[in-house]
């Protein structure tokens, strides 16, 4: 998936996250604070990338700010800010698909 | 060298005869030298001890760069005192190279971790650090490591001469002019003062510090004039807002609710919980909650509470008022219905922090306790808990009572919920151990009771009556398996707080946390 | 993945409780307060600009959180919106036990969702005729419409009603003694008797007000309802009592239970248990107490 233009998608709300992303041109850049970034710093960023792999995004700046989310709402406001970028978050998302 | 709860003491700390915890009870029987202060006669007759500023009074008492000084903590989160003198101490005198030693501190004295990064202060010995001051001493900018003890501890260090007391400085909400103090009857009350009486006894200097001048004698004294060398009057003691919150409610919140009801559940299977039985809670959300759920299992089997200790707070008042607790002996007050009530109602006596708690005396109240209810920032596989570290390493909690608590009591019970945002409370090791696991004895989550294994015969109660309980292997795994098994924190080599143990061996340390850096 | 179990058309549903599927902090354990259905709301709980986000994160929860026992329904959009046809396609996909349909008025309402719903379990490979329905009454056509809605599907396992939207269209407000909705409730119920299904009441929205909503927990059990919608955990506890049988309740059906097991051994039909005259009708009522009591720890016999 390519990235056509700036989104956003969740909150800064205790056991969320707020991602951003903005279109690119040098492959994954990511900046990522946690607020529990020792324990789990490591593991968020596997699974941002994970998830902009299966969504096939080769290039963006992404802003991911975490406030103690679990990966199953990673994955959802990172796959939602993608979508968006482009678009295309409205009807006929790959449920299962790319999206799992 | 391994201590007794698995944890690594440098070498370097075991020095002066200190050793590492070697088990509960280990120091019983043995005996003890106390120390005395070096103090001053006032033989001649004065009228009043009254001096003008607290920079007049350090003079007096002859403070000199070096100096330990001491604080209460009953002023809690709306305390000024430490600042004033501090301030006073360093900038008004130029002191240096001074120690902290109070029984508590908080986010009340942020201004403190200023002068540790000056390096005016050196040395913090303290239950509580938090704030600004924790992020300091954490981040090893404090010279020596800070000392940690419990409220037990504390007099029992201070008594044995292990913390030597320059001058302590004693907040007193009303004060006479030589210094009988009491908590309550001014402007910025407080309840009882317990925690300021050791101080005041073992001393070399004692300035009393008011916003309240009353009449002679201010009887009956907590804190008595022949401790007491001189008395500041200031505009104002402390923030009475942040001093005594208004009446603590019990939480609605239903998670806390259910978990209260399991507590109450777990204490009645107990042959402990009889005609006369005595309990200490905590002020958190489900501990508060547990006593209302007690209160009807009270009722249903017609017993009476013979007595309750600790922190004290509105719903033990009730309980006192309602004839349900024969006595409520009080060694800190939380909210205003707690302050109100001691010394006025019957029956609502005041303790020192001695008599409450300390291992070394002939018997604190702590050695008859049946039941307390405590909380946990982590617990782990051992039953060891943490309530001075957060889960990023950080310095933000305090021991408190808890250790003592918990070594004293018949049964200890822990509740807290399984995971706290992401962070697992409950873990495969815990940052650092401040209650060792052999005098904790069950725990509740929202997820289901464990019961530490050392306690076969609780488990018997809890199967007799029904309680379906699981191993705390499997809430660990359960608490990881809801937020993903966390990467362990790394540690520099050096110490930046020795947490001891209520006997005065060393049950852990916190290093300095490595800064996280992601590749 | 968690391969949740297929949805039982008629289960213990006192408690239904309302939580927006965007909370992340709310969601991801919401079952262990102890209701019995969880609704999930993608429709009035979230805004209209964060449909598509709800979406996401209502997948995620579905697909990763291990809620046991406790049902997931998820409420999605009205069929006025350019919404419910991407709300039906998440469902399915994540595997909720069934869907509500919000401002439902007609049986045709429930044959368009049907008619998607199965689209989209041929779609997603999941067994059709898996996902069950529910209908929400929430305008006074859908009132008067309530038996053929009920009646419009296998599918369909329950029916409630909404008293927001409905009172303001009924020029009414919330009055103690429950008269604004008492013909309502009354047809709605007829409704689900009539076609067999559960009858569930709205929510009570006052959480400071604990007198009104005791008393209309009263009222609902009197009148038959087979539960209630909830917005808050601290609700769940008192509907459960109010909900669950008596002792001697428990002890007659008990008894009856017992009964007609073994006269049926003996080829007997009718027969009397405690003076009172019973056959093989009063069977499913009493074995419903009896499961009900198990849920509510009353119970702990093998008799069902």
């Amino acid at each position: 998936m390519e990235i056509l233009k700036p989104a956003i998608a969740g909150t800064l709300e205790s056991s969320d996250a707020q991602v951003t992303v903005e279109p690119g041109q040098d492959g994954i850049e990511l900046s990522l604070t946690s607020s529990v970034m020792n324990q789990y710093g490591r593991q968020i960023k596997a699974t941002v990338l994970e998830t902009l792999e299966r969504l096939n995004v080769q290039h963006v700046r992404i802003t991911v700010v975490d406030k103690g989310a679990l990966d199953c709402t990673l994955k959802a406001r990172v796959e939602c800010a993608v979508f968006r970028s482009c678009g295309q978050s409205e009807e006929n998302i790959p449920w299962g698909g790319v999206v799992q | 060298m391994k201590n007794a709860v698995g944890r690594e003491i440098p070498d370097s700390l075991l020095v002066n005869g200190r050793e590492v915890y070697q088990g509960k009870q280990y120091m019983d029987g043995k005996y003890l030298q106390k120390a005395a202060p070096r103090t001053r006669r006032y033989e001649k007759p004065q009228e009043s001890k009254l001096l003008d500023s607290i920079a007049e009074a350090l003079r007096h008492c002859g403070a000199k760069s070096g100096m330990t000084f001491s604080f209460h903590h009953h002023l809690r989160d709306g305390d000024y005192v430490v600042n004033m003198v501090m301030k006073a101490a360093i900038e008004e005198l130029g002191l240096a190279d001074l120690t902290i030693a109070a029984s508590s501190l908080g986010s009340a004295h942020d201004p403190i971790a200023g002068y540790i990064e000056d390096g005016k202060v050196v040395g913090i010995q303290t239950s509580g650090i938090r704030g600004r001051m924790g992020e300091v001493v954490s981040a090893g900018r404090l010279k020596t490591p800070a000392i940690i003890r419990s409220h037990g501890g504390r007099p029992r260090a201070i008594e044995a001469g292990e913390v030597h007391i320059d001058i302590a400085f004693i907040a007193a909400p009303t004060s006479d002019c030589v210094g009988n103090c009491r908590g309550i009857g001014g402007k910025s009350d407080c309840g009882p003062l317990g925690y300021a009486m050791t101080d005041a006894k073992y001393a070399d200097h004692v300035v009393v510090v008011t916003d309240c001048l009353v009449d002679f004698p201010n009887f009956p004294a907590s804190v008595e004039a022949i401790d007491v060398d001189a008395v500041v009057v200031v505009d104002s003691i402390g923030n009475p807002k942040k001093i005594a919150s208004a009446a603590a409610r019990i939480s609605q919140n239903p998670r806390d609710l259910m978990m209260a009801e399991n507590v109450a559940k777990v204490i009645a299977s107990t042959p402990w919980f009889q005609e006369g039985f005595s309990f200490q809670t905590g002020v958190g959300g489900p501990s508060l909650a547990a006593n209302l759920f007690l209160e009807q299992y009270m009722d249903q089997r017609n017993i009476k509470m013979g007595w309750a200790i600790g922190g004290i707070c509105g719903p033990m008042v009730e309980l006192l008022k309602k004839g349900k607790v024969g006595k409520v002996i009080d060694v800190q007050d939380f909210d205003l219905d707690a302050v109100n009530s001691i010394h006025r109602t019957p029956n609502h006596f005041e303790m020192s922090a001695s008599q409450y708690a300390n291992p070394a005396n002939k018997g604190a109240f702590v050695n008859k306790l049946d039941f307390v209810v405590l909380a946990a920032l982590e617990i782990d596989t051992g039953f060891n808990v943490n309530v001075l570290t957060g889960s990023d390493g950080v310095l933000r909690g305090a021991p408190g009572g808890h250790p003592d608590t918990a070594a004293g009591s018949k049964v200890c019970v822990i509740v807290t919920p399984l995971v706290r945002g992401r962070m697992a409370t409950v873990c495969e090791h815990v940052v650092t151990v401040t209650t060792p696991g052999d005098c904790v004895d069950v725990l509740v989550t929202d997820y289901g009771i464990a019961v530490n294994p050392l306690r076969p015969d609780l488990i018997q109660c809890l199967d007799e009556a029904g309680i379906p309980h699981v191993t705390i292997e499997a809430l660990k795994e359960k608490a990881y398996s809801l937020v993903g098994r966390p990467d362990d924190l790394e540690w520099e080599d050096q110490v930046v707080a020795i947490l001891e143990a209520r006997d005065g061996t060393i049950l852990d340390v916190v290093r300095k946390i490595k800064p996280f850096t992601l590749e | 993945m968690i391969p949740r179990p297929k949805p039982e058309r008629f289960r213990l549903r006192r408690t239904m409780m309302f939580m927006n599927a965007q909370k992340p902090g709310l969601i991801k354990d919401a079952y262990i307060y102890g209701c019995d259905s969880i609704m999930l709301d993608l429709e009035d709980a979230v805004a209209e600009n964060q449909k598509d986000a709800a979406r996401f994160s209502l997948y995620h929860a579905l697909k990763t959180i291990d809620y046991g026992d406790t049902e997931v329904i998820v409420r999605i959009n009205g069929l006025d919106t350019p919404h419910w046809r991407e709300d039906i396609r998440v469902c399915v996909a994540g595997g909720v036990d069934g869907i509500r349909i919000a401002k439902c008025e007609s049986a045709q309402d429930v044959h368009t969702v049907e008619k998607a719903v199965e689209e989209a379990e041929r779609e997603f490979g999941a067994e059709v005729g898996r996902t069950l329905l529910m209908a929400a009454l929430e305008s006074p056509k859908g009132v008067l419409n309530a038996y053929e809605i009920c009646s419009a599907s296998e599918r369909m396992f329950g029916v409630a009603i909404s008293g927001g939207d409905f009172r303001k269209c009924m020029q009414t407000t919330p009055q103690h003694n429950g008269i604004d909705m008492l013909f309502a409730r009354g047809q709605m119920l007829l409704a689900a008797r009539a076609s067999g299904i559960q009858c569930f009441d709205t929510v009570f929205t006052d959480l400071d007000d604990e007198e009104g909503f005791r008393a209309e927990v009263f009222q609902n059990k009197a009148m038959g309802f087979d539960g209630k919608s909830l917005i808050n955990p601290k609700q769940i506890r008192f509907v459960h009592e109010v909900f669950a049988p008596t002792e001697k309740e428990v002890i007659q059906a008990e008894k009856i239970v017992r009964a007609i097991k073994e006269n049926a051994e003996k080829g007997l039909g009718v027969f009397t248990v405690d003076g009172k005259m019973i056959d093989i009708a009063f069977l499913p009522g009493a074995e419903r107490t009896l499961r009900l009591a198990r849920a509510c720890g009353m119970y702990e016999g093998d008799l069902v």
